[in-house]
């Protein structure tokens, strides 16, 4: 059925995360550009609980809820992308997709460029009435949220997005998709492999994984001096996946970028986030890593072959965030001489202060602040640190506390503040934060359940004549 | 193995290098052989059981280890390490995005003839 002779599609990815490097598209559309083949570009801009985010953003203010680096993102690229026909397919519609296509529509109409042919993926958005009795009974009576939720979104598959491409969109604005969909879905629409054709669904789906947290796959977040060296991390190039009728990929990076592509980045990334390598799942696919091989075929490119698949599970992951107290963070410095002995005295004496709380964090920031649990296991298993001649000379207490309701939360900033003047001897540089914070429960729908499509964004009103 | 030879202890980072993941409550870790001599020795040593006590602080209610002989890579899923999770850790690093190199400080035993296959110290 497929043609042999269907060119490979290119696609490139300028960002892995919500607030990533905005300068990183521009490098990745040349070298589109410059290789003369088929090709899109891709913005993952989505975590876990971004969406959430955006939507407390959009209550405040109607017009937002989208993602807010949109502008800086897209504008560098967007004339480019629109002449040279390169795609644009990304979720930084968030909260708020129709927004972020008006954003795109006034976009190109301030740089003097054609009206882009938009497309607006929805369905993902499950928080509405519709759904709630579908939701309860998916999470159990147990585990449905009781405090406010702020968003329930599922995360929807690759169909919509290739229905819009092959219907002529230039740009598909997403909120919710599985991230590896944002890639399966242009790699359907050029390629037009059925849907249930499982091997090269899950091999174009596996060229979605590697790309979606960008420069995660092309240097970033691999180097450690001595071991792992990464030439230009400051101005790493941002991956791009060049896919064959095959469903196998080759990535690589923008010539004159910083980074590597090399099978170490590639293998690291490979498994990032995976949980059982045989079932990799996603709304479109199940993918089968069991067999992958990588191999290193030029300078900053390697190819991954070996993926296989199988049919998906019919449901789609649900994430459900809901309004979960307030995060109370404070910290304070103590150097020289005994700096852990006074340190250890201030967190004795917020506790106290704080009516004994056992729920309170407290760590020594230099001696031991990320590896121990919320209870402290991992420091008391350590022993005192203060041994010996290698006594710490510079140690920042950190206390955390989370509190349903923000007056109760507030006292631990005000606490660590009054520190100053009544704790231990010489504490300085105390910064302390109070925030929002949310929860998440997660679920699967049906897929029949929950009804995903894809619509044209009106074209803007003709401005009014002056 | 010869008794002139004793077993070296090196930690685990000299075999192998690792990436941290996590969703919900849950990390995962790769390891990574660095080359082909590495990897039989890293499947050797670094067993559910070792990785399950050099993690015994984080109270882990279940430790899955993965093999992927073609990658001459192994991924590790440990349940429940996170404090329920980004949403829910008051960790700085509620993620566990510092996990692998915990896991990478693992002491392990390796025969001499594999010391100069290993990774500097």
């Amino acid at each position: 059925m497929q043609d042999p002779d269907i060119p490979p599609l290119w696609v490139g990815c300028a960002a892995g995360f919500s607030g990533d490097r905005t300068d990183a598209a521009a490098p990745v559309v040349q070298a589109l550009i410059a290789s003369g083949q088929p090709a899109c570009l891709i913005f993952e801009t989505l975590a876990e609980r971004t969406l959430a985010l955006a939507q407390l953003a959009r209550r405040e203010q109607p017009e937002a809820g989208y993602e807010p680096l949109l502008p800086e993102l897209l504008e560098p690229v967007l004339a480019d992308c629109l002449a040279h026909g390169i795609r644009i397919v990304s979720n930084f519609g968030a909260a708020h997709p129709e927004g972020a296509a008006r954003c795109i529509q006034q976009m190109a109409q301030r740089l003097g460029l054609r009206a882009p042919r938009m497309a607006v993926v929805h369905g993902d958005d499950v928080s509405g009435g519709a759904h709630q009795a579908a939701l309860r009974q998916a999470l159990g009576a147990g585990a449905y949220p009781q405090a406010p939720v702020v968003s329930a979104n599922a995360y929807i598959g690759a169909r919509a997005i290739a229905e819009a491409l092959q219907a002529g969109a230039d740009i598909v604005v997403c909120g919710r998709v599985s991230d590896p969909s944002l890639t399966l879905g242009p790699a359907m629409a050029h390629f037009g492999w059925a849907w249930d054709d499982w091997d090269r669904l899950a091999r174009a789906t596996m060229a979605g994984h590697l790309l979606e947290c960008g420069a995660q796959v092309t240097g970033g977040y691999f180097a450690d001096p001595g071991f792992k060296e990464v030439a230009g991390m400051a101005q790493l190039g941002y991956p791009i996946a060049v896919i064959e009728a095959s469903g196998d990929c080759t990535i690589t990076k923008p010539p004159g970028t910083g980074g590597l592509v090399s099978e170490r980045t590639v293998k690291e990334q490979l498994l990032y986030e995976v949980h059982d390598p045989a079932a990799y799942l996603t709304p479109d696919v199940i993918a089968d890593l069991t067999l992958a091989q990588v191999h290193q075929v030029g300078p900053d490119a390697v190819r991954l072959r070996g993926v296989r698949g199988h049919a998906h599970n019919g449901h789609y992951k649900v994430n459900v965030c809901y309004a979960a107290g307030w995060l109370a963070e404070g910290e304070i410095s103590y150097a020289g001489p005994r700096a852990l002995a006074r340190a250890q005295l201030a967190g004795e004496v917020l506790r106290e202060r704080l009516g004994h709380a056992r729920d309170l964090r407290l760590d020594w920031i230099g001696v031991a602040s990320v590896l121990g649990d919320d209870a402290g296991r991992w420091r008391h298993a350590q022993g005192q640190p203060s041994t010996g001649g290698s006594e710490p000379q510079d140690v920042r207490l950190r206390a955390a506390w989370l509190r349903p309701d923000k007056d109760q939360a507030q006292r631990l900033p005000r606490e660590v503040n009054a520190l100053y003047t009544c704790g231990p001897a010489g504490g300085g540089g105390v910064r302390t934060g109070l925030r929002a914070r949310l929860g998440t429960v997660s679920c699967l729908l049906p897929q029949a359940q929950v009804p995903v499509g894809w619509r044209w964004q009106p074209p803007l009103n003709e401005p009014e004549a002056a | 193995m010869s008794h002139d030879h004793p077993p070296q202890q090196v930690p685990l980072y000299r075999l192998a290098h690792g990436r941290t993941g996590d969703k919900g409550n849950r990390s995962n870790i790769s390891l990574i052989a660095w080359n082909a001599h590495c990897w039989p020795v890293l499947v050797a040593q670094a067993t559910p059981g070792r990785v399950a006590a050099h993690f015994a602080a984080r109270q882990p209610t279940a430790v899955h280890r993965y093999l992927l002989e073609p990658l001459q890579a192994m991924n590790w899923v440990l349940d429940g390490v996170l404090d329920g999770g980004v949403n829910d850790a008051l960790n700085l690093d509620s993620h566990g995005k510092a996990l692998s190199y915990w896991l990478l400080q693992m002491p392990v035993e390796v025969p001499p003839a594999l010391l100069p296959h290993l990774a500097p110290a």
